[in-house]
């Protein structure tokens, strides 16, 4: 008898839990965003962030777009033969990496390195009381560890994916000219004419967003990190996992947004 | 002057403390002493609304602490039990970490890091090691460096000399004691070590099950008929303090 509603206990025990990390998820944004305006600022921290985010995610990145333009070219190809459309592999593979596979696939493998080490950083410093300490220095931790992260993650990722762009593009190049008969001005002209200043522009946006939410929820789940060493394994995989879907999730809203609103 | 009135924090069923009262004065030695995971550190977590409590409330200098905490953080300085240390950081930029917010150039500030560095019995070529590449007495030498670093007025420190030897106790405890007589700070200090307590401290609380047991200036300690506070001063394992707890 008592079987059904436990069930339903279940259901609703689950149901609150998600609003109340969506509610608390949404404080920890605006409490970002205001120590990201107001003072004090730490540039040394900024700087320091952007380097351990920005540059050392090049190599993981460039490769990433690299091999993703490559197989772009040989797979628009091969459908593009079944229609006599060979001649779109430029554009197609351009508008392809620039709109969608740079900034998501690029996305993905920094929220794989970063997410994961900002939680496993923030984690430790909760759980060996290093936050409360920063309190105690009168440094708030939102402005000294989330800010600069953030603030690094959301201006580094367009960046990154800027680059990831013409590495991609190149990647297609390679394979178009040297595998499927490419004649190497034609590619390059094809490229230029068909891409717009709309497709960069929407994708370095998304990468900007993608690049926020990437460092917030490394640090939501850092901050709120259970005790010990398991607390911290925790927050690293929720991170990850976190910031991924919800990369996805965000790609497709600003999909809309940008392109059918 | 710090006082809490009626302190009570549980974390779920667990309750820690139970209607603590204390009270400090103006440029003297609190020592909070009692059994292991009795609430001491929540104590003084609870002050600096590290943790917050379920009811009661503390005053500095007979006003609310809310609403002045910055103020209050401002002036003061602790060492952690586990130490707390930047481990992202050198040693001497842990230690000058609050100086390096004022006007002071960055040389001043590691100046001062190495002058407070050998205060705690620390050599000039620790301030440029990582807190991982220290021993555990000397992370915590280095966490009092740091809590002293800035001359607060307040201090709190937990458990500072445990994890040294005899000598470098004997050090720390000269150290507590001149912080509190020269400089007039105002202390509280947890501590286990008896004669820590007897060197550094005004007077004493002991904490149990949540409550403060007994409390008094230091010279009454030895005389007092509290059984608790007797067994804990000869540390036998017969008495009315339970041994698992
Ligand atoms: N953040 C927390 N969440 C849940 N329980 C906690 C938390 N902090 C402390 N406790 C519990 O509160 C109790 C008192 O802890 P506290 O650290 O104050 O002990 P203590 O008196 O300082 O002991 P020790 O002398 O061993 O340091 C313990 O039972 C501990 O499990
Ligand atoms: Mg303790």
């Amino acid at each position: 008898m008592t079987y059904p509603i436990h069930i339903l206990a279940a259901i609703g025990r689950a149901t609150i839990a998600f609003f109340a990390s969506i509610g608390s998820v949404t404080l920890f944004i605006a409490h970002t965003i205001r120590a990201i305006f107001a003072p004090p600022y730490y540039p040394r921290e900024i700087l320091k962030q952007f380097i351990a985010i920005g540059y050392f995610s090049l190599p993981v990145v460039g490769l990433t777009a690299l091999f993703t333009g490559a197989a772009l070219a040989l797979q628009i190809y091969a459908g593009g033969a079944r229609f006599n459309a060979e001649a779109v592999v430029p554009s197609i593979v351009a508008i392809g990496m620039v709109r969608e596979l740079g900034p998501v696939l690029g996305g993905l493998m920094v929220a794989g390195r970063v997410s994961s080490s900002i939680a496993a950083e923030i984690g430790t410093m909760r759980v060996t009381e290093q936050i409360d300490a920063l309190t105690t220095l009168s440094t708030d931790p939102m402005k000294y560890l989330v800010a600069p992260r953030t603030l690094a993650a959301t201006i580094g990722l367009p960046i990154l994916a800027g680059i990831g762009d013409v590495i991609g593009i190149m990647g297609g190049y390679l394979v178009g000219t040297t595998r499927l008969g490419f004649n190497s001005g034609n590619y390059i002209t094809n490229t230029i004419d068909f891409l717009e200043t709309a497709d960069v522009t929407s994708g370095l946006i998304k990468a900007s967003v993608f690049g926020f939410i990437i460092a917030i929820m490394g640090a939501y789940q850092g901050y709120n990190s259970g005790r010990g060493a398991q607390g911290v394994g925790r927050a690293t995989t929720n991170a990850v996992v976190s910031a991924s879907v919800l990369i996805l999730a965000a790609n497709y809203i600003l999909n809309e947004l940008f392109f059918f609103a | 002057m710090i006082e809490l009135r009626n302190i009570s924090k549980s974390f779920g069923a667990n309750h820690v403390l139970r209607d603590v009262s204390l009270k400090v004065d103006q440029g003297k030695s609190l020592a909070i002493i009692g059994g292991s995971g009795t609430g001491k550190s929540v104590t003084l977590k609870c002050i600096l609304g590290l943790i917050k409590p379920d009811s009661g409330e503390i005053l500095i200098d007979n006003q609310s602490i809310e609403g002045q905490r910055e103020a209050f953080f401002a002036k003061f300085g602790m060492l952690f039990q586990g130490g707390a240390l930047f481990d992202s950081l050198p040693v001497w930029h842990n230690v000058a970490f609050r100086l390096l917010q004022g006007e002071r150039s960055k040389e001043e500030c590691r100046d001062i890091a190495i002058q407070k560095l050998k205060r705690v019995g620390l050599q000039e070529r620790v301030a440029d090691l990582f807190p991982a590449e220290l021993s555990g007495g000397m992370q915590k030498r280095v966490g009092l460096a740091r809590a002293i670093a800035a001359d607060p007025e307040i201090i709190f420190f937990d458990e500072p000399t445990t994890g040294l030897d005899p000598i470098m106790s004997g050090v720390i405890n000269e150290l507590i004691r001149e912080i509190v007589t020269e400089m007039g700070a105002t202390t509280m200090t947890i501590t286990h070590d008896m004669t820590s307590v007897r060197a550094i401290a005004d007077h004493v609380a002991m904490i149990h099950e949540g409550k403060v047991q007994w409390h008094g200036p230091v010279a009454d300690m030895d005389a007092a008929s509290d059984p608790y506070l007797s067994q804990f001063l000869t540390g036998s394992a017969q008495g009315p303090i339970e041994a698992v707890r």
